[in-house]
């Protein structure tokens, strides 16, 4: 492991950036002394997350230093005592996910991601009725009108640069041909002015009223008349010129962002996206765009429903994979008393703290996690895609990249930790 | 270590061992010659009036990459009657007609299958395509990377590349994505269908690129023959599931000039337009063109009745099929510029006419061609039905009294349009171990696979000779994976990773300088990100790989 005189001082080029859920690939990242600096692509995310300082940590049992096999030894007292585990959290990569559903079909856990809300709002909409989706560079190439419903995307900061905005298409749509359109409350459309100054279109209207928006929206397309004067404050007059400029589009997308609906119910209101995007595609090319995936949350839901056949949120507590997307949330598993240990894993960020609950409670955390409560167990763990090598899938669920190793570090992967519970159990 | 078999009746198409008693011997995972007789036999398998075969192989199965896993998701109701639970030894899992990973593998392994090829991996999504192969235990695996909706190759073909570059191009897809074979989908089809064109004909012209699916066959073809990839180019032809397609078929076979070429799923490409109902089987023409054309392969796609889920690269007429979806969702992607998607569930009715005629056509298509090294049992699962369903397949096959119960239930006009019923034809154990062990293996370039010879890799499957065909081969009596006892009885005892199978074709990497700028100006990952390393195969994917020889 001594390999920090090697290692120092290195520029690693091509370096997939884990902080978000689209996974830009091009950052180079200069490695002097174990210190990172983005050196260029980097995002202000990307920046504070890659240049932030290794912590000094330890395992810990009940907030006392210990060896880390002293708390692997802890972790798995904990789980042979438990009879219904709950994994949560799990933000790690492919392989850290491979081994949580491994150790959750074991111990007969539930498990469920931090941004599980978000990603059953898709599912949901996914198991009613379907959609017509597509991917980033589709959109970067193809896309001449492309409507963000509730979202600016301003969480993935180089969304607009890496897939609107660009020097060349293949099929020479040029930068003055796209249209971009705001539906939503509050969006910042600073990021939709296209390079020679075109402002974007924006409907005003509250998160709530945007499904309606888009319904009344949808009817238009069909050649429906709608007997208002406007929905959701929205002129039908402007409704009607979106409609006409969505039938006129050759592909048009609408981009959502799940964690950003975060209203009752907020499958419905994708559910009309993914629905106006079908009528559409009778006659002319539309898709959806959903854009989430951070903290690995793409890659946990696929992992998920491949090595158990369901997305996230599944109990294995019978000996087979049960799915139930709303009473195997965390929230209600802790409420309804449904488990009796709680893993949290959270390896990309340090300010998603996890629930304080009264049962036994383990910790696979960032080395610079502020918990505001002590669990029985805590372990420090690596960060994939700045101290391990990995994999991580995209937002659009296609596309999946290999995640780097950029410095040393001193702490374990959460691959290698439940590898070693795995093997204990 | 020796491990001897005795006393087993031996099905062994490649030495054309046909039913013969004849004792196997097994070392280090391979099988071996009969060592001296003063070597140690360590343990000795009494197979007495037991068939023994080689480890089947499915030369055309979606068992991972994004499409399969989309049906996963969408379908909790495929899964909630196929519940398995975990077992000291294997993993819990679910799902019918699209099950977990690791279901997937204990049921082939629990079948006889020792190998399994995934047809259509798009090259941008290659990785996870491995990574579901490497989470799908017990067989050996591999893909075939799927070009000729790609913009690249398009935009290549457009502007006149010459064809060595253009093989350069497949060469190092081949590499870039650790493929074992070449398959094209509606051949420029998917790419039309983002260009908003709902159909492409064999001549007809994608409108943006100017090259009909005509030019994409051929130069993949030739591209395939100039690398020395032992797999013909795997073909999924224009006009899926469209009544008067034969004739597209029959004009796909002469547009390849006698290169080599294998198409996948004929039988959802073998229909006609005769009869009141404008929809009739095919059969008779394109077994006739098979067994004319010596450099044509095939494996049927049959259907069988049910509930299943259609996952396919062809996106164009995945669209055009999701009026039929049952239950009534579905999920059609465009992907990176490159390929897309169609995910559409169904269910094949013995009393809908049409479906009742897809049925009889796919048997047709088996009985009437007459080469059993040119025809391969698939179900294109699960578009046809879930793999779980071969065992049936095969009693319809071998049984001509089964088929022809099966065939009085059907619907009534479809049965009357049929001429199964004057077909006489059985199968043999003989033509099963070609079309399941032999063929497959020598098409994809398995030297040491498929076979029951000295210095085979002791992929061996052993069954009791029941009158039901059926029976015997839902649940072999012994699988050994690698000279290691993996299943008895139908049931898994040991389990194993299994390995991913590869090709590494010389081509000129010259190429690279114009991918590079490529995806440096279109694409949203980067080259060297795109391209998948050994170690994430076999560091990340607890595999290992084998690589197989070019041509």
């Amino acid at each position: 492991m001594a390999k920090t005189s090697n290692i120092s001082s290195v520029i690693n080029k091509d370096v997939t950036c884990p902080f978000c859920g689209i996974l830009c690939d091009d950052l180079v990242i200069q490695n002097q002394g174990e210190t990172l600096k983005v050196l260029e692509n980097g995002c202000p995310k990307a920046v504070a997350s890659f240049e932030s300082k290794q912590t000094l940590s330890s395992p810990k049992i009940n907030g006392k230093d210990v060896p880390l096999s002293d708390a692997i030894t802890a972790m798995c007292d904990i789980l042979k005592k438990s009879h219904n585990p709950l994994f949560s959290g799990l933000g790690t990569d492919v392989g850290g996910m491979r081994q949580v559903m491994h150790l959750a079909d074991k111990t007969g856990a539930i498990v469920d991601h931090m941004h599980g809300n978000a990603l059953i709002r898709n599912s949901l909409v996914l198991q009613d009725l379907g959609w017509i989706t597509t991917t980033m560079t589709e959109i970067r190439n193809r896309a001449d009108l492309i409507i963000f419903a509730g979202t600016d995307a301003k969480n993935y900061p180089r969304f607009f640069e890496r897939t609107i905005w660009n020097k060349k298409s293949m099929f020479k749509l040029k930068n003055e041909q796209r249209q971009i359109v705001y539906i939503g409350d509050k969006l910042n459309s600073k990021a939709g002015t296209n390079p020679s100054g075109k402002p974007p279109t924006t409907l005003n209207c509250k998160t709530e009223e945007i499904g309606e928006v888009i319904s009344g929206l949808h009817a238009l397309v069909t050649g429906a008349t709608l007997d208002v004067n406007e929905i959701a404050g929205i002129k039908i007059k402007t409704l009607h010129t979106l409609a006409e400029q969505m039938k006129a589009a050759k592909y048009g997308v609408i981009v959502w962002s799940p964690a950003e609906l975060d209203i009752p119910h907020a499958e419905l209101t994708i559910q009309n996206f993914c629905e106006v995007v079908k009528y559409l595609t009778r006659f002319t090319r539309f898709a959806g765009f959903s854009l989430a995936g951070n903290d690995g949350a793409t890659s946990a839901n696929s992992v998920c429903a491949w090595q158990s056949g369901y997305p996230l949120r599944v109990n294995f507590n019978k000996g087979y994979p049960e799915y139930d997307a709303q009473r195997y949330s965390t929230h209600n598993a802790l409420k309804n008393k449904e488990v009796d240990s709680l893993i949290w894993i959270s390896s990309f960020s340090s300010d998603v703290n996890s629930p304080r609950a009264s049962i036994p409670t383990i910790v696979l955390g960032t080395p610079d996690t502020k918990l505001n409560f002590k669990p029985d167990v805590f372990i420090p763990v690596s960060t994939p895609g700045v101290d391990d090598t990995g994999q991580l899938l995209r937002t659009d669920s296609v596309v999946s990249l290999p995640l780097k190793k950029v410095r040393q570090s001193p702490y374990e992967s959460v691959n290698t930790i439940l590898k070693q519970v795995i093997e204990r159990m | 270590m020796y491990i001897k078999l005795t006393n087993g009746i031996v099905y062994d198409p490649v030495h054309g061992i046909n039913g013969e008693h004849r004792d196997i011997y097994i070392n280090d995972g391979y099988i071996t010659r009969k060592p001296t007789s003063n070597t140690k036999i360590c343990k000795t398998y009494d197979m007495k009036g037991k068939i023994i075969m080689a480890g089947a192989i499915d030369i055309h199965t979606h068992i991972g990459g994004g499409k399969i896993n989309i049906a996963r998701m969408m379908l909790p109701e495929d899964h909630a009657a196929d519940l398995v639970e975990k077992t000291e030894l294997t993993r819990s899992g679910c799902g019918y007609a699209a099950p977990s990973t690791l279901t997937a593998g204990y049921r082939y392994a629990e079948m006889g299958y020792t190998a399994c090829f995934e047809p259509a991996m798009l090259p941008s999504n290659a990785r996870q395509t491995h990574m579901e192969m490497a989470d799908t235990p017990m067989v050996d695996k591999g893909a075939y990377a799927m070009l000729g909706s790609d913009d690249f190759f398009l935009r290549m073909l457009a502007s006149k590349k010459d064809q060595a570059a253009i093989s350069d191009y497949v060469g190092w897809t081949i590499n870039a994505t650790q493929a074992l074979g070449i398959k094209v989908v509606n051949p420029g089809g998917i790419s039309a269908f983002k260009f908003n064109q709902r159909k492409l004909e064999l001549d007809e012209l994608n409108q943006y690129y100017g090259v009909s699916p005509r030019d994409i066959l051929k130069s993949l073809a030739r591209a395939v023959t100039e690398l020395g990839i032992p797999h013909p180019l795997h073909v999924h032809g224009c006009n899926l599931g469209v009544p008067g397609n034969l004739n597209t078929t029959l004009e796909t076979i002469r547009a390849v000039d006698g290169m080599r070429m294998h198409l996948t799923h004929i039988q959802f490409h073998s229909y006609g337009t005769e009869g009141d109902k404008n929809f009739s089987s095919g059969a008779a023409e394109i077994a006739e063109a098979v067994n004319k054309n010596p450099n044509i392969s095939i494996d049927v796609g049959q259907i069988l009745f049910g509930q299943t889920v259609t996952a396919s690269g062809d996106s164009q007429h995945q669209y055009a099929g999701h009026w039929h979806a049952d239950p009534k969702k579905w999920v059609i992607m465009d992907i990176e510029c490159d390929a897309g998607c169609g995910v559409v569930p169904f269910k094949y009715r013995d009393k809908n006419f049409v479906n009742a005629l897809q049925w009889a056509i796919g048997l047709e298509i088996f009985l009437l061609v007459d080469d059993p090294w040119r025809v391969f049992l698939t179900t294109d699962h699960p578009n046809g039905a879930p793999f779980t369903s071969y065992p049936h397949l095969i009693r319809l096959l071998m049984d001509r009294s089964f088929r022809n119960d099966m065939l009085s239930t059907i619907n009534k006009e479809a049965a009357a349009a049929s001429t199964l019923a004057s077909i006489d034809r059985e199968y043999s154990l003989y033509d099963i171990a070609i079309m399941t062990r032999a063929a497959p293996a020598r098409s994809l370039g398995l030297k040491n696979r498929g076979h029951l010879g000295s210095g085979a890799v002791a992929d061996i499957t052993v069954y009791s000779n029941h009158k039901d065909k059926e029976k015997m081969f839902s649940k072999p009596d012994y699988v050994f994976k690698d000279g290691e006892l993996i299943v008895r009885n139908g049931k898994i005892v040991k389990v194993v990773n299994g390995a991913t199978h590869t090709l590494r074709p010389e081509y000129d990497n010259g190429i690279e300088k114009s991918l590079k700028r490529y995806f440096d100006d279109f694409q949203t990952v980067s080259l060297g990100n795109f391209k998948i390393d050994d170690d994430e195969i076999v560091e990340h994917g607890n595999g290992k790989i084998i690589v197989q020889p070019c041509m």
